[in-house]
């Protein structure tokens, strides 16, 4: 099989990435301080943050949700990194963002506008969120919602804890909420 | 959408045999720029697909194509030797190729594209680098030359 040069394939990825033709243009940043990510952005911003992804499985899904062209297209990606790498250095506390949260069922698309609100160094919990939105007995659902948040880190739920103070859970694993709750101040 | 690869998997699946057609058609010089515009325009046409069957045949008939109409650029008048798929890349339809053989590269693509493969006109449109009706003409003219052929001998 001919072996396909990396300056030809980067730079067929990079006019991907500016036809405009992509549902989802996605990269893997390898070593950040959590670990492996797959992020991900269409053309009405970004899509997907995961932790230790599963390419076959992520393009399968996001190909469900968005379309079919989906590429690694790392040039499309360059803003996302950025800014994660200025988080992830202390230097950013907001992500300055276009969310496409299009995929999202709409209650969990409520609870993730109000998680939002929750500033850097700042925790709440599953049941103020779940007050805020207007059902205050869904505490569990909110937990749900955090649980199967397609934004981790830039939509907040690292910041959402038991009502004791608790961890409780983080779909990224304990040892990653820990690290992001460290990083931003809000554990000691 | 059922059975449609993401593109990245497409993409990764055939690129190498892609590349690999162009520099035998076209010479490593112009295959560079070819490969991108090959696979530039399947992503135009991706998200149109019924099916994902056949992605093979129908991106190697989207590089045939590509190198078809380069060839035209640079030399507007010249005869043009050069066929949509590759004779040692004959596709699947074993029956219907050879009789295809003689056909312009666009009828003969349209034509086996269409009755050899099965595909749609907008997906064959999009594989000839044009759209479904010329793609609807390029097939029937392609059965009717077929047809005159046949009569002759």
């Amino acid at each position: 099989m001919t072996a396909v040069p990396t300056v030809l394939d980067e730079r067929f990825r990079a006019a991907a990435a500016a036809s405009g033709e992509l549902d989802v243009a996605y990269d893997v940043l390898d070593d950040t301080p959590v670990g492996r990510l797959l992020v991900g952005v269409s053309d009405r911003g970004l899509c997907r943050v995961g932790f230790d992804p599963e390419p076959e499985a992520e393009l399968e899904r996001l190909a469900r949700q968005f379309g079919p062209r989906i590429l690694r297209a790392p040039k499309a990606l360059d803003r996302v990194r950025t800014e994660l790498d200025e988080y992830f250095a202390g230097h950013r506390h907001a992500f300055d963002l276009e969310l496409d949260l299009r995929a999202t069922p709409d209650f969990h698309r409520r609870v993730l506008e109000e998680l939002n609100r929750v500033e850097y160094g700042h925790t709440t919990t599953y049941g103020t969120l779940a007050a805020q939105v207007g059902a205050p007995r869904a505490a569990r659902a909110v937990g749900t919602v955090m649980n199967r948040n397609p934004l981790p880190i830039v939509l907040p739920c690292h910041r959402v804890v038991g009502a004791n103070g608790s961890l409780t859970g983080y779909g990224g694993g304990l040892d990653r909420k820990e690290w992001l709750l460290r990083l931003e101040g809000a554990l000691l | 959408m059922s059975g449609i690869p993401p593109f990245e998997r497409f993409y990764d699946a055939h690129k190498g045999e892609v590349l690999a057609f162009l520099r035998r058609r076209a010479g490593r010089d112009r295959a560079d720029d070819l490969f991108q515009e090959t696979f530039l325009r399947a992503l135009h046409a991706y998200g149109r697909l019924e099916h994902g069957e056949h992605l093979r045949a129908w991106v190697l008939t989207i590089a045939g194509n590509a190198v078809v109409d380069a060839a035209r650029r640079e030399r507007p008048t010249a005869e043009l030797s050069v066929e949509p798929a590759g004779e040692d890349e004959r596709p699947a339809l074993e029956e219907l190729a050879p009789l295809t053989d003689d056909l312009p590269p666009k009828e003969r693509a349209a034509v086996v594209l269409r009755y050899g493969y099965d595909l749609d006109y907008d997906t064959i449109g999009a594989a000839l680098g044009s759209n479904e009706q010329a793609a609807r003409q390029a097939a029937s003219a392609g059965v009717r030359r077929l047809r005159r052929e046949k009569e002759q001998r």
